[in-house]
């Protein structure tokens, strides 16, 4: 079983923790002849593929690297601007490498509190009475459990597709999160975890998942 | 009793047919704005699964379940969404979509001459057969304990 990321998002709906496990790393270089045969989007922040996907190069990657020279949004490293060495024919042979964006903290706090509404209006839209929230996401890439305990704290955890025993893992991180996070006298409820003991245990524990004894009860 | 309803929307967030059976719980809003909130929430999941995805997706958000209902999504390449709200245990939803939209909207949907596209559905023929349709399908009688 791989697990691909654990999440924490507290009663008012603030990411409190996160923890990335195993995010495979998509990158794909390629050398390429004038004139190329994608279409990118020059955006000031990023440049990204929007049509002609081949080779391993998805819409939505973004540019990484022109030449092994690092592109930072829409200028490279050595200040030149990456619209224009792409069009300009003399630059050619040129080499481009392209990696499926990585979520920045940002985003990741973004994300945790989207799922909130998401989660209450699965259980107002419900046909049947007294519905819960959304406990299981499944998209063809990943599937996403949710658990949320008696005071409203969620607890997500993201898996590959088709995964089963997520609900025990969930309790088990939950107990982790009650006996590390909530006896810290110096953590403060609602604030981001910092507790190294927690991160170890919580490690130690994701780790154990992985190797297949779904014994998790064992503590 | 296994199948709550189905809401067919189209590119643009018009719902173009809204079915249900059994349903025991009403959202308390007119159908409009449940309509609404639904094809948000959606909207929401398929940007919210897009960004969360850790490889590239290719079918994208599938379905969804709580305690007490399964919500199921397939989307054409179109831009038409078909989502069916079911019980937890029911299973091959997917597939049931599918055939429903080759067997029962293109057929009856698409080659009615007097369907206007964007519009909602209003011949009787194709109401009907989206009901035998669905009472027809091996979920509908699934009774869940």
């Amino acid at each position: 079983m791989i697990i691909y990321g654990v999440y924490i998002v507290s009663k008012s709906g603030g990411l409190i923790f996160n923890h990335d496990h195993n995010i495979p790393r998509i990158e794909n270089e390629k050398t390429f002849s004038y004139p190329i045969d994608l279409v990118l989007d020059y955006d000031p922040k990023k440049v990204s593929v929007v049509f002609g996907q081949k080779d391993g190069i998805n819409v939505g990657h973004v540019l990484v690297s022109i030449n092994g020279i690092m592109a930072n949004g829409g200028t490279l490293e050595d200040g030149r601007d990456v619209k224009a060495v792409i069009e300009d024919a003399n630059n050619y042979p040129l080499n481009l490498k392209f990696s499926r964006p990585r979520m920045t903290t940002n985003e990741k706090i973004f994300l945790a509190s989207m799922f909130y509404p998401l989660f209450a209006i699965a259980s107002q839209l419900s046909p049947e009475p007294k519905s819960s929230g959304i406990e299981v996401l499944e998209a063809d890439t990943f599937t996403l459990h949710c658990f949320q305990t008696l005071t409203g704290v969620k607890f997500m955890v993201i898996a590959e597709p088709h995964q089963t025993g997520l609900d025990i893992l969930l309790r088990r991180i939950y107990e982790l999160y009650s006996d590390y996070v909530l006896k810290n006298p110096f953590y403060s409820l609602e604030m981001p975890i910092r507790c190294e003991l927690f991160d170890n245990k919580l490690q130690a524990l994701l780790e154990q998942v992985e190797k297949g004894t779904t014994a998790l009860i064992e503590k | 009793m296994a199948v709550y309803n189905l809401y067919v929307f189209d590119k643009y967030g018009v719902m173009l047919f809204y079915n249900e059976w059994n349903r025991l719980k009403k959202s308390g809003m007119t159908q409009e704005e449940e309509a609404k909130l639904m094809y948000g929430m959606l909207y929401s999941i398929k940007s919210f699964v897009g960004k969360m995805s850790p490889i590239d997706l290719r079918d994208g958000f599938l379905y969804y379940k709580t305690n007490k209902y399964a919500l199921h999504y397939l989307e054409t390449p179109s831009g038409l969404k078909f989502v069916i709200s079911t019980d937890t245990a029911s299973i091959n939803v997917k597939e049931l979509l599918q055939q429903f939209y080759a067997k029962v909207w293109v057929e009856f949907v698409v080659r009615d001459p007097l369907w206007v596209p964007g519009t909602p559905v209003t011949s009787d023929l194709c109401k009907q057969k989206i009901d035998e349709f669905i009472k027809q399908s091996p979920i509908y009688g699934i009774k869940n304990i």
